[in-house]
């Protein structure tokens, strides 16, 4: 009952949906960055939609099973492969005991989820089995998975079927991520704020399952202050308080960067406002140089977003006969 | 001092108690932080301290931001009324200043650094007027700090001296970021110190090395079994100077999990320490150890 990892690929861990409760201690709740397609990929194999499930990020794993399973794979579009035969993304198959799973390239998206029927039965570290590399806390060994691994995998009756491209999610080009301004928005003139949603912003190389970086916009214009004692010179300095899950800092006042599921969980750079919570699965879909625009809602409108998002899901299941 | 909110998108509340760093606004946030846990409001699921702020993440299916935000905002006023009062810890931290592996580190990023021509801790003795890296080191090492906050990565806490604001020593953070850090480096930045917990980057001047784990995700370490990290806000350290026969006997105890680190429970006054700092920091001194 287990997986064995021929070759890792660029970086793939085991992630679920997540560790809450430590956050106020460092660790933060990480798990899928496209929680959409993770649940979607669970729900076709027959998972629980929480279960575990292989994140990987640009480069495909090659994976053999040693048992009979149900195979499915979300998010990107990074075209599976049964012993060498393509397979159809966001579309259950079986697999027999020897088979391999191979991936071709990446021709669109940034991430897919591999889910398997019974899931990815590591250890629960904190109540969650996603990995947190930067503590080596959870999955397969607190790490990305390397090649020789073995995964063991719960027991899983399997599923079937295939979700419709008009029921997925992918951004849009430019990516359009909604943002609530606040936090230290106070902190930039009216000018460089209205310039800050005006312009195309492009994803940096910097990018993983931390944060995201965005450069290529204006530099802000911070409102003239003397800086408050601990604060540190730098006027995009702050006395280090806490980081919201998509909070938007911008460390010098030039290239903002969005905390993701790997979040640090505080420091002392200003943050404009959170990239609200409907929007934070289309970031972990973005290669780096794709364009991006940061678009200003309102609370209600971010609740509307979220309402959405629970409807699209509710879709998903019934598609499913869940 | 009133606390200014902001919704942090739609999933958490921040929490500003003051833009400048006090222990007056650590212990406001650290008690409304503590009344927001006590009340147990429907829909909250995290509860973050910070130096002197806080954050409060929700669940926006189970309450309304706003009636949350109605919910904290009573709170204030009984919280910053609260007599600060700390049934606490105090702890003694061996630190191996000037140590090989963070002197290593700080020379292969010398170009991001204020001084190339220094070290961290000559910059840091010059920069805070002191006559070198011995009074430095007994600057840093002689009066108690307290934890204002646990975070950044797993673990790592934030220290804050428990001195007058004239006595504090600041030291700005590396021009650029250092991509790496030694585990259980003893870093400063701005009026802080850390520990870092795990290797990485980091922006904090480096001091030293301490040998004792602070954060065990495998939890074998034996003072980590049921928490795997150590310290929570409100902690009391005293860094302790140890020398490299010191630090390699400790070790060896870390390795062999016969460590075991001096801790102390302690009450922490707020108005005794600001009318006494000398005293009070001496009385903590003396429940360290064991007197």
């Amino acid at each position: 009952m287990a997986v064995n990892v021929i070759s890792p690929g660029l970086s793939t861990t085991v992630q679920d949906l997540g560790r809450p409760g430590y956050y106020h201690v460092g660790i933060p709740i990480s798990g899928g960055m496209d929680r959409f397609a993770l649940r979607a990929a669970n729900m076709l194999v027959g998972n629980d939609e929480g279960a575990a499930v292989l994140e990987a990020v640009f480069l495909g794993p090659e994976l053999e099973f040693t048992v009979p399973a149900t195979v499915a794979v979300t998010g990107g579009d990074l075209p599976p492969k049964l012993n060498g035969d393509e397979r159809s993304t966001w579309e259950a198959f079986p697999v027999k005991a020897g088979d391999r799973l191979s991936f071709g390239y990446l021709k669109s998206g940034a991430r897919v989820y591999i889910a398997v029927s019974g899931g990815i039965d590591v250890p629960v570290k904190l109540g969650s089995r996603s990995t947190y590399t930067l503590g080596a806390l959870g999955g397969h060994e607190g790490r990305a998975l390397k090649a020789g691994d073995s995964l063991p995998l719960g027991a899983g009756a399997g599923g079937k079927g295939a979700i419709p491209a008009n029921l997925r999610r992918m951004p849009g080009n430019p990516a359009e991520l909604r943002m609530l301004p606040g936090l230290y928005w106070h902190r930039i003139t009216a000018a460089a704020g209205k310039q800050f949603f005006a312009d195309t912003w492009k994803v940096a190389p910097e990018a993983d399952r931390i944060g995201y970086r965005f450069k290529g916009g204006t530099a802000l214009d911070f409102v003239p202050r003397e800086q408050p004692f601990g604060a540190g010179s730098n006027p995009s300095n702050i006395v280090d308080a806490c980081y919201p899950y998509g909070s938007i800092q911008v460390p010098g006042g030039t290239e903002p960067i969005v905390l993701h599921r790997d979040a640090v969980s505080g420091g002392g750079y200003m943050m404009l406002g959170c990239v609200i919570s409907a929007d934070m699965d289309l970031i972990g879909q973005l290669q780096p140089h794709s364009p991006a625009r940061f678009v200003e809602v309102s609370m209600d409108q971010a609740l509307a977003a979220r309402a959405d998002r629970k409807a699209a899901l509710a879709r998903l299941r019934a598609h499913l006969g869940r | 001092m009133s606390i200014r909110f902001s919704f942090g998108g739609d999933e958490h509340i921040f929490a500003e108690v003051s833009e400048e760093m006090s222990l007056e606004a650590f212990f406001t946030s650290l008690s409304m932080t503590n009344a927001v846990k006590a009340a147990g409001i429907t829909g909250v699921t995290e509860i973050c301290p910070a130096n002197a702020s806080f954050q409060v993440k929700f669940d926006p299916d189970r309450i309304k931001p706003g009636d949350l935000l109605k919910e904290l905002q009573s709170m204030e006023g009984a919280a910053s009324k609260s007599d600060a009062t700390l049934q606490t810890r105090i702890m003694e931290i061996p630190v191996f200043y000037q140590d090989p592996w963070t002197h290593e580190t700080l020379m292969r990023f010398r170009e991001r650094h204020q001084n190339p021509n220094a070290t961290d801790l000559e910059y840091a003795a010059e920069v805070n007027g002191l006559g070198g890296v011995e009074d430095f080191i007994k600057a840093h090492s002689s009066q108690p700090w307290f934890v204002s906050m646990v975070g950044f990565v797993a673990g790592l806490p934030f220290l804050y001296q428990m001195v007058e604001r004239k006595r504090q020593l600041q030291v700005p953070k590396y021009l650029r970021p250092r991509t790496d850090t030694p585990k259980l480096t003893i870093g400063h930045g701005g009026c802080f110190s850390c520990i870092y917990s795990v290797r990485g980057a980091g922006g904090y001047q480096m001091f030293g090395v301490t040998p004792m784990p602070i954060y065990d995700p495998t939890q074998k370490v034996s003072y980590l079994q049921d928490e795997m990290c150590l310290f929570k806000p409100g902690d009391i350290v005293k860094w302790k100077s140890v020398t490299r026969d010191e630090y390699d006997a400790a070790i060896e105890a870390v390795d062999a999990n016969r460590y075991e680190p001096v801790i102390r429970p302690a009450t922490f006054s707020l108005s005794a320490f600001n009318k006494d700092m000398g005293s009070t920091n001496a009385k903590l001194m003396e429940t360290l150890h064991g007197r």
